[in-house]
């Protein structure tokens, strides 16, 4: 048998387990600040306040969780054809080059209207180009794509400091950054949504974006589940050996789930670059590409669970923002270990607790779990 | 009868809800050969490993020599005096034979005594056995005969005074489990006491003392070699009499739907797998490939279904060539009507996570029935899926079920009716019952044979002489890459063994 | 300055900028080769940095700043084992776990516990590992050619760096001449072959990680205890990443990986000594492309452009006894 553990109902694999892991996670983190010499359940109040206590929090969340919606489905497309490309950081950076040069060339030109679509496609197309040479070297040359995307998140960083302190960078500027954008190259906010409900807003950089994020959740949940496409990923994903007695082209499959995967993390630089900061700067990306792995491994690969994911950790992000302000013994670094813990226990120790549900399952109703046992004997 | 080396005493196991080993008892005399039969999933590998530590029983208790003995490890095991020639050999491939010989047997923290050491005894082992082999040699190296020969003097050389031997000849050629046969001989004449774990009744005939027969995790009957037949074992193993032969008409056939002429095929390291193979299938007839395991069948299948490339040499399908350089993929060869049920259906010809219904389309996920533009169409695909099942009667009747719910000879039936269902002109089956349950592999040949009849040309690999013999109309050899003869389906098992092994053709004849 | 003087200057950084690779890259070895993917060596050295640079001024000892190095990047070492040995969770994603815990904690605590964000404070000269003057090397330092080979090159180290080279054949010793070494390389290669002959997979690949964070508290005790005088925010860089690149380039193996780590070294020194500088018929090197020509380098090598490297057989795979 492929798996060493029997059968839970869906909604224990999909919702229980995933949020026994997160309890896990955060009670861990809870001791480091005990650690630091900080009450846990007081810091717990002002992250959940910070995020979702007022409209403006609540904005900041949705700002960042549109990134991460962005770097989850990435993560979690390329993990549908079996590859772990650990890449989408440099892709979502070589991605900010695409959306640079439209706006550079655009902005004064074009409404944001006509920029936005072709900065999308710039974006996607860098971020695939990206993803295509990790994917070609894998599937031509048998190269791991996790160490040669690493490889090229390393090589990204020093095009991208080679064109921002270069090519990019206006005459006279000494900061390693783009101009900033014109009108053209400004997304709208939707901030207004939130005020809808009530909320007052300052300022926040909740945009348009946002709705692009959710469009891709749809896209890709169609492309996965209910293409042609998405099954022979899907199929490669479980089972190399059976894509190929499928008829199906191992390097075709492998360069073209990279290449979503590629686009989907370069759309991702839309985002900080259009929405909030108007400009392309160095470092713009700053850790997106890995909280991407951390929210397709929270999501379970799937659009649904990414979004949520994502907002959970936009939530982080801007109460961590939040708890740094009030516990200056808390920086956003705490964000880090809680998106590490998160990686550790619903990635690598996704099982721990597995068998002990079991258990409780089984003594809780025998019978749901005696097939399931069957066909974990089989030998 | 002398005393006994080993002696289980009401063993139980269970897998969850599976009982693999039920009340065993079961007694092996020293320096004998004690030979354990039964199917596939009958609980000898899974007996055998409580006793060589892998598993602990849930009750019961195993004595060694007459004194009762725990064994939670298998250093527990070594210790007591048993050792265990795995049926997939336990072996570091870049390591050389001594390496692999002292590994877990040091003599102390530094390699230099032990390497020293194991080679005087290795010489001394050669001397004592026949057991001769290349103590520098690296495993990778080594042809698979000699591999074995490594793990039986691993086994030796710490000290192993029983030895367990699980399905040894599975990977041998005739002449190469001969040799297997005189060496273990000549260990018992030395005094050591040996179990020999197989499905091969000839072999248990040839060299066993006694045999104990299992089925369904319970030993059924133990019987001293020279009182029982081959066919009182069989009946034993399967619980009722066995029709070997399976009721099929006369051939009729037609003209030649495949053919292959000087194929030639090579592995990654360059090796020659199939070597110059030329022979045709006609439209009504099933040509059967019997062969050990290992010498070019599974190349040959995945050669002409399109998933290796070969190297030279042609296929033809209905007259028309196949690229042979990878070009054509398996795809574009179905669309020919040419489909395959391969040997692997866990990693290959299923994808055990999906749910059945997406299995029942893998392969033909470009069938314009399936799809709807560039989506799957899924009410078509679980309906088609719902056919097959009433069709095959594949239990659970349940089309949204994961594969890897399905027993053995279900998944069988999901592939199989993939296959026939797409109506293909030619069919090739690798091992189609290998690890199917009794009354699945009936209704398997029965479904081959239909597709015979109805003027399909079917193309048989299998390591089952038995299946072979009572399914095909004509039998090819092959041996070493190539076919080393063709014989009717009224070839004697003995005919078909020499040739397997690779005696020449005119040795054979005679 | 004239050429030779450059050279050895060149040379000199090389080694310095190679020890800390050389020491994450021998760690790396240590549990690839017995069958345990680690991409979190990035994480471990960083903890054994802060962990050695905040043991030492608290205690005001350089060696108890090495101890806690050593026993905190075990510590990571074994959360890595515990993840991918006990529960056989997926190595690399625990491998991205530790990188991320060891980033964000060395950080909060540092701040917590010295409040200069997230830095150690400075340490004093007897908190650290000084360079070890040779006997006589001041003396020939005058001698042309021999003398400041000697002097700079050979003489003027911290004992870790004398460690860190002294570890290669040692570890080429325990691979290939102990009984460890044998069953550590047959557990990367086929543990059900090491399970069978009465062994503990897991037991040994735990040893395995054990090593390996001994070296990993080794190379980030350099970095902060050595090379910088104290703990900074994220100071190992990709030095991990740089070193597991080592590790496949140098295809396993303790004497190729000195030489994979001192070129990557000299990559690093060349491209600071560079900066700027035009060269001949080139013209000015962009110090970014210098960055990331390990990087490239590493990924022509996986490419099988430059040999095959290939990695041991159980790596990656956790051990499931099979039925």
């Amino acid at each position: 048998m492929s798996t060493p553990y029997a059968k839970l109902p869906g909604w224990a694999d999909y919702g229980l387990i995933p949020l026994i892991n997160l309890l896990v996670a955060f009670v861990v983190a809870g001791f480091v600040v005990l650690l630091v010499g900080e009450n846990p359940f007081r810091a717990a109040v002002i992250l959940v306040e910070g995020a979702f206590g007022r409209g403006q929090g609540i904005a900041f969340t949705l700002f960042y969780a549109t990134t991460f919606i962005f770097t989850g489905l990435s993560v979690a497309v390329a993990v549908h054809c079996g590859l772990f490309n650990i890449g989408t950081e440099g892709q979502a950076y070589i991605g900010g080059l695409g959306v640079a040069v439209v706006c550079l060339v655009f902005d004064s030109v074009t409404p944001w209207w006509i920029t936005f679509p072709i900065a999308i496609v710039a974006s996607a197309v860098m971020g695939a180009l990206w993803a295509l040479i990790p994917a070609y070297l894998q599937a031509k040359r048998g190269s791991h794509i996790v160490i040669t995307t690493i490889m090229f998140n390393f090589i990204a960083a020093s095009t991208m400091v080679f064109f921002l302190v270069g090519a990019l960078k206006p005459a006279g500027s000494q900061a390693p950054q783009t101009r900033n954008f014109l009108e053209g190259g400004q997304l709208p906010k939707l901030n207004w949504i939130i005020e809808l409900f009530g909320a007052k807003i300052r300022s926040a950089p909740f945009n348009v974006s946002f709705l692009l994020a959710l469009l891709m959740a749809w896209l890709v949940w169609l492309l996965i589940w209910r293409t042609k496409l998405g099954y022979e990923m899907r199929t490669y994903g479980h089972s190399p050996k059976a894509a190929k007695y499928a008829g199906i082209s191992e390097t075709r499959i492998i360069i073209i789930a990279m290449m979503i995967s590629g686009a989907l993390a370069g759309m991702m630089a839309l985002n900080p670059t259009m929405g909030d900061q108007h400009n392309v700067a160095i470092d713009f990306v700053s850790g997106a590409g890995y909280v991407g792995i951390a929210v397709a491994l929270m999501g379970r690969s799937h659009p649904v669970g990414i979004v949520l994911a994502a907002i959970l950790f936009g939530a982080l992000y801007q109460g961590g923002a939040e708890l740094a302000f009030e516990m200056p013994a808390i920086s956003r670094d705490m964000i880090v270990i809680i998106q590490g813990l998160v990686i550790l226990f619903a990635g690598a120790l996704e099982h721990m607790f597995r068998p002990y549900i079991q258990v409780l399952f089984a003594s809780v109703s025998p019978k749901s779990m005696g097939m399931a046992a069957a066909k974990g004997g089989g030998g | 009868m002398a005393e006994a080396a080993i002696e289980l005493i009401g063993i139980n196991k269970s897998f969850g809800a599976v009982q693999a080993n039920r009340d065993i008892n079961l007694e092996v005399a020293r320096g004998t050969i004690h030979g354990i039969v039964g199917e596939n999933g009958a609980g000898k590998s899974t007996l055998m490993s409580i006793l060589y530590g892998f598993y602990q029983a849930d009750s019961g208790e195993i004595r060694v020599n007459g004194k009762p003995a725990t064994i939670k490890t298998s250093n527990d095991a070594i210790t007591a005096g048993i050792g265990m020639v795995h049926q997939h050999f336990m072996l570091v491939d870049n390591f050389t034979v001594l390496e692999n010989v002292i590994l877990g047997a040091e003599s102390n923290a530094l390699l230099k005594s032990s390497i020293a050491k194991a080679r005087s005894e290795l010489i001394r082992l050669e001397r004592e056995y026949g057991l001769q082999v290349n103590p520098d040699a690296l495993i990778e190296e080594l042809p698979v005969g000699l591999q074995q020969r490594v793990e039986i003097l691993k086994a030796l050389y710490r000290g192993a005074e029983i030895l367990i031997l699980d399905e040894p000849t599975g990977v041998l050629t005739p002449a190469e489990a001969d040799h297997l046969f005189r060496i273990l001989g000549q260990l018992k004449e030395q005094g050591k006491t040996i179990v020999l774990i197989t499905h091969k009744l000839r072999e248990i005939m040839a060299i066993t003392d006694s045999v104990s027969v299992m089925r369904q995790g319970t030993i059924v009957a133990t019987r001293e070699t020279k009182k029982t037949t081959v066919e009182e074992l069989a009946e034993l193993m399967v619980g009722r009499r066995v029709l070997l032969r399976v009721e099929k008409d006369a051939m009729q056939a037609e003209g030649v739907k495949l053919s292959v002429k000087n194929l030639t095929v090579k592995d990654l390291r360059g090796v020659t797998m199939v070597d110059d193979v030329s022979f045709d299938v006609r439209a009504g007839e099933i040509v059967g490939i019997a062969g050990v395991a290992g010498n070019g069948q599974s190349e040959l299948l995945e050669a002409i279904s399109g998933i290796r490339k070969a190297v030279s040499g042609s296929v033809t399908l209905d007259g028309k060539p196949i690229d042979l350089t990878g070009a054509a993929d398996p795809g574009e060869l179905r669309e020919r009507g040419l489909a395959h049920v391969p040997e692997d259906r866990h990693h290959v010809g299923l994808v055990l996570a999906f749910e059945e219904n997406e299995n029942s389309i893998l392969g033909y996920q470009d069938d314009e029935q399936y799809l709807k533009g560039p989506f799957l169409n899924i009410d078509a695909i679980q309906k088609d899926a719902r056919d097959k099942i009433e069709k095959y009667d594949i239990r659970p009747a349940n089309c949204r079920l994961k594969t890897a719910n399905f027993s053995g000879g279900n998944q069988q039936k999901i592939v199989l009716a993939r296959e026939i269902e797409q109506d293909p002109g030619v069919l090739i089956v690798g091992q189609p019952t290998r690890g199917v349950d009794v009354g699945a592999i009936e209704f398997i040949h029965k479904r081959l044979i239909a597709m015979r009849d109805a003027g399909k040309a079917v193309l048989l690999v299998s390591v089952e002489l038995d299946e072979i013999r009572s399914l095909s109309d004509r039998i090819l050899v092959m041996f070493a890459g190539r076919i080393v003869g063709e014989r009717g389906s009224d070839t004697t098992e003995g005919e078909l063994g020499l040739l397997m092994a690779g005696v020449e053709h005119k040795e054979a004849a005679e | 300055m004239d050429f030779f003087n450059i050279v050895i200057q060149t040379l000199d950084s090389t080694i310095r900028l190679s020890v800390p690779l050389l020491l994450a890259c021998l760690a790396g070895l240590y549990s690839e080769r017995a069958g345990v993917f680690d991409i979190g060596l990035e994480g471990k050295m960083l903890v054994g940095a802060f962990a050695g640079a905040a043991a030492a001024s608290v205690f005001h000892s350089a060696f108890i700043g090495l101890g806690m190095a050593i026993l905190i990047s075990v510590a990571f070492a074994l959360v890595h084992g515990f993840a991918s040995i006990t529960h056989r969770g997926n190595q690399i994603v625990s491998g991205v776990a530790i990188n991320f815990i060891a980033a964000g904690s060395t950080v909060i605590l540092g701040q917590a516990w010295f409040s200069q964000g997230g830095r150690t404070p400075a340490l004093a000269p007897n908190e650290r590992f000084e360079a070890i003057i040779f006997p006589g090397a001041n003396a020939l330092r005058g001698v042309p050619i021999v003398g400041p080979i000697y002097a700079e090159l050979i003489s003027g180290h911290s004992v870790l760096v004398y460690l860190a080279f002294l570890a290669v054949p040692f570890t080429w010793w325990v691979l290939f001449r102990t009984r460890f070494g044998l069953r550590l390389r047959a557990v990367g290669e086929n543990p059900a072959a090491v399970d069978t002959a009465g062994i503990s997979v897991a037991w040994l690949r735990y040893r395995a990680l054990i090593c390996t964070g001994i070296l990993t508290g080794l190379a980030g005790a350099y970095l902060s205890m050595v090379q910088n005088g104290g703990f900074v925010k994220d100071m190992t860089a990709g030095k991990g990443y740089i070193a597991l690149a080592a590790l496949i380039f140098a295809k396993w193996k303790p004497v190729n990986a000195m030489f994979a780590c001192l070129l990557f070294g000299f990559l690093d020194a060349l491209a600071i000594r560079l900066q700027g500088t035009p060269l001949p018929l080139i013209g000015r090197v962009p110090v970014q492309f210098m960055q990331a020509l390990p990087y490239v380098l590493t990924v022509v090598l996986l490419a099988g452009f430059i040999g095959k490297a290939i990695p041991p057989r159980a790596g990656g795979v956790p051990y499931v006894k099979e039925r």
